[in-house]
């Protein structure tokens, strides 16, 4: 066990955990920021896409001493008051069915617009490859991230 | 102020009569009514006002309408509590949505499964609506000393003939009073407002800030994490546990091995469970019990024989040529098959599936000697509660279970072992705990979509008339064949047989159980007869419909063919069936299960081996829609599923093992996969509202099998997809 002191949604923590946690569960068990979600554990599913020094990253792959001074940024921190482009357009679109993959989709699309504020059909499905949705709701997140990208 | 205990079910309604209004009038009798105890008024914030199980109503004229059923995903915490408030008359905005915990003395089939949780509150919760308006009216009138009669509500507001008004809020206090009316009026479906609407997810503010709706979100005092290691395949069981090395480290509690269904209980249909006896780690943390779940050092016996896929494989196709007595028989179909000028045949397949929600099994548990606290993501708390009682040997009276939001269901949460295994180690360890599975426990514990295989025969005469038609199916412990489904009904001579293999995996269902293998075979293998009896395929479909419309045979057909027809006709007018594009496939397919009719056509590329479904044309019979915004995402969702699995998803065994244990090499379908567009087109009628959470899953993956066929020359039968087109 040892003690560290991470940045998330824009605050100075301090943790007392083993030095390979992964941040999944730094942030769940730890910090109570239960919106990062549990789906597989290897990276396979993006149900815990974090981002990480302002990219879209798998929390459940991070050990805890990897982090250093790098911000993480939860779906819980992704704006002040719920109105990134991302959580307005999901709203509009009504995306979600289940719900629980919905926080990994969002912070995977928002770090796509960051880096690429008008992408293509194909570059929205390139980017978000990685995140499943058993529920099958990827025709509306297509469509929500376009939203979004309108601004 | 009233709290009432009620109890809805069929035998509550007592006469169903034409109101001079041309709406509907139901008479019914409360089955159970009583007043509340002082405990639970005092629980009651004080500015509401209860006026049945299903609603209170606030001083403000703000209504909570309780959603008793479980939300996994099919939109039924926003659809129920829409239909309370459109009898009601309140407005949408005016209303909170609160889950309901399991209370069987307040209310019936809190259950999510078979797409029913709509078609079987339908009746109850517009009473419940319409009893609270009447109720308010009642009050309203007493105050201005007016008749009823005289009175008509809008949005919340009670006016009278002279122009006065009185909103819910005002006279909520006084009609909590009010004796509940044995005969309430219904609106006529014409003056809906809220129900057809397109009303958003009562949860989706929360879920896009990340809230912690599901049961793996679930926080306690004194919490623990309980996580088991169960046996690595179907027929093992521990012999002994060497957890010496996992007990010493940091932040574990106790490593405990439990047996959730001990011999002499009573088990429930729910309790299919391949893994009653498990070693089970319990800790502080979820990183420290997963990391001393690694260090347990078990040995397992071999209790029943190790099975593989390949031997299902041999049996189930041995048992498709087995002849056996048919369980549904018209005419005489040996005489039709040997008197035909043409016999089409073949065998479609399809493997396990795992149900891979995307939030792993779990369930919170708080055990002590006086009661059992139970709190998570169920399907069917009700049979929960009644196995929790028996394997603690405990009043079922003392067992509470509180339905969180679900991530994901598709069948999976009926089964409810992970609910025992949490009550059991509770007990055990003396302490509140949340059982957590990984992605590897969830996707290797079985009770999947079983394997199937079915053997499809068809008899044309020299008029291409189809005159004969055989089905024989097979299937892991049990077949996938509906007797009296389409085309049974419309063909003279006609057989279907059912075969079942034995098999020590356990299977379950999986979202439309059954239907989703059967409709992609039936309806292959009908677009195949329709190619040989050189007819266009719906033409071919629509004209066996009228005959069964006109002239059906047998007596037990369990569907509509008119309705059947109207979304087959439908999709073919909305999707300018028989237009072609350079490089565009068409494939068309209909299918009726869960009381609701669907037709598909889809439009496909290729792009070498590998299929992208451009566009879906969905046609949809399922009576009145509730929430067409929620409606549309779930035969959405359910096409894209459909897609997906019959695509891409496969489970397979080895030696008893499961071949895929999380989603590096279990295929789920992915956003580069998915079809790109999808139109949906419900029939508009006023019958009765039925389901939506499956069929529109069932049928596609015909219309893409269809379709894959149009654009290779070669019919693929065997799923998944991916695997066996041939270019």
């Amino acid at each position: 066990m040892a003690q560290y002191t991470i940045k998330v949604n824009g605050k100075s923590l301090q943790v007392e955990v083993d030095a390979d946690t992964p941040m999944l569960w730094v942030l769940r068990d730890h910090l109570k920021l239960l919106g990062t979600k549990f789906g597989c554990g290897i990276g396979q599913c993006g149900a815990c896409t974090i981002h990480f020094d302002g990219v879209a990253t798998r929390s459940c792959l991070i050990p805890i001493s990897a982090v250093g001074e790098s911000p993480i940024t939860t779906i819980e921190g992704l704006s002040e008051e719920y109105n990134h482009p991302i959580q307005k357009a999901w709203l509009a679109h009504d995306v979600p069915q289940c719900g629980y993959c919905q926080s990994g989709q969002m912070m995977n699309a928002a770090s796509l617009l960051k880096q690429n504020p008008n992408p293509s059909d194909k570059e929205i499905e390139a980017a978000m490859h990685g995140n499943i949705c058993r529920c099958g709701t990827y025709i509306r997140i297509k469509a929500a991230i376009k939203t979004a990208a309108k601004g | 102020m009233t709290l009432i205990k009620t109890t809805y079910n069929r035998r509550s309604f007592l006469k169903v009569t034409a109101a001079s209004t041309g709406g509907l009038v139901l008479g019914f009798s409360w089955l159970a009514s009583c007043s509340p105890s002082a405990k639970e008024l005092a629980k009651m914030p004080k500015e509401w006002f209860n006026i049945n199980a299903f609603l209170k109503i606030g001083d403000n004229g703000i209504v909570t309408i309780m959603s008793p059923n479980p939300e996994i995903g099919q939109n039924v915490k926003t659809s129920m509590p829409m239909i309370v408030a459109e009898e009601l008359d309140v407005d949408w905005k005016d209303v909170v949505v609160e889950q309901a915990g399991l209370d069987t003395t307040k209310y019936t089939r809190q259950l999510a499964g078979g797409s029913q949780s709509i078609r079987q509150g339908w009746q109850s919760l517009r009473m419940a609506g319409a009893t609270a308006r009447r109720m308010l009216l009642e009050a309203a009138a007493k105050q201005w000393n007016v008749p009823v009669a005289e009175l008509t509500t809008e949005a919340g507001v009670i006016k009278n003939s002279s122009g006065k008004t009185l909103t819910y809020g005002e006279v909520a206090s006084a009609a909590a009073n009010i004796e509940i009316p044995e005969e309430v009026q219904l609106k006529d479906p014409k003056d809906f407002k809220i129900i057809g609407s397109r009303t958003k997810n009562v949860d989706g503010p929360k879920i896009i800030k990340g809230e912690p709706l599901f049961g793996i979100d679930y926080q306690h005092e004194g919490m623990l994490i309980a996580m088991i290691v169960h046996p690595p395949a179907f027929g093992m069981r521990p012999k002994s546990v060497d957890d010496s090395a996992a007990r010493s480290m940091p932040g574990i509690k106790e490593v405990i091995t439990i047996n959730t269904y001990p011999e002499g209980i009573e088990k429930q249909w729910s309790d299919t469970n391949a893994f009653s006896e498990l070693v089970v780690v319990i800790g502080e943390s979820t990183w420290q019990v997963l990391k001393a779940k690694k260090a347990l050092k078990i040995e397992w016996e071999t209790v029943t024989k190790p099975e593989s896929t390949s031997d299902h494989e041999a049996a189930l196709t041995a048992l498709t040529e087995k002849k056996t007595e048919p369980s549904r028989k018209d005419g005489n179909p040996d005489k039709a098959f040997k008197n035909a000028a043409k016999v089409i045949e073949r065998t479609y397949s399809a493997p396990f599936l795992a149900h891979n929600t995307m939030e792993p099994m779990n369930f919170f548990a708080n055990v002590t000697k006086a009661r059992a606290e139970l709190v998570g993501p169920v399907q069917t708390p009700e049979y929960l509660s009644k196995t929790v009682a028996a394997v603690l040997g405990m009043p079922e009276d003392k067992v509470s279970i509180m339905m969180t939001r679900m991530g994901g269901g598709f069948g999976r949460r009926l089964y409810g072992n992970f609910g025992v295994e949490a009550a059991v180690i509770s007990k055990q360890v003396n302490a509140p705990i949340k059982l957590v599975y990984t992605r590897e426990d969830d996707m290797t514990q079985g009770i999947y979509r079983p394997a199937y295989k079915v053997k499809y025969q068809a008899a044309l005469d020299a008029n291409n008339e189809l005159v004969g038609f055989r089905v024989r199916g097979a299937g892991i412990n049990g077949s996938p064949v509906f007797d009296n489904r389409f085309p049974a009904g419309a063909v003279e001579n006609y057989s279907s047989e059912n075969h079942r293999l034995e098999s020590n995996i356990t299977t379950g269902a999986w979202r439309a159980p059954s239907s989703n293998f059967i409709a992609f075979a039936e309806q292959s293998f009908l677009d195949e007869v329709a190619e040989a009896a050189g007819q266009d395929p719906i033409d071919f479909r629509l004209n066996l419909f009228e005959k069964a419309i006109a002239n059906p045979v047998g007596e037990r057909n369990d569907y509509d063919a008119e309705r059947y027809a109207g979304v087959l006709k439908l999709v073919k007018e909305k999707s300018k069936w028989g237009t072609n594009k350079e490089g565009v496939y068409r494939g068309v397919t209909a299918y009726y299960c869960h009381n609701s009719y669907v037709a598909q056509v889809i439009d496909l590329e290729m792009n070498g081996k590998i299929p992208r479904v451009k566009k879906v044309w969905c046609a949809i019979d399922c009576g009145i829609v509730v929430n067409l915004e929620g409606a549309l995402n779930q035969v959405e969702g359910g096409i894209i599923d459909g897609i997906g699995h019959a695509t891409y998803s496969a489970m397979t065994i080895t030696g008893g093992r499961p071949d895929h244990k999380n989603f590096d090499t279990y295929r789920m379908m992915r956003h580069s996969e998915s079809p790109i567009e999808i139109e949906t087109f419900f029939v508009e009628n006023e019958i009765a509202p039925t389901g939506l959470g499956e069929p529109s899953l069932p049928p596609i993956a015909a219309a893409l099998a269809n379709a894959i066929y149009v654009a290779t020359g070669n019919r693929v039968a065997d799923q998944p997809f991916i695997d066996h087109i041939k270019v």
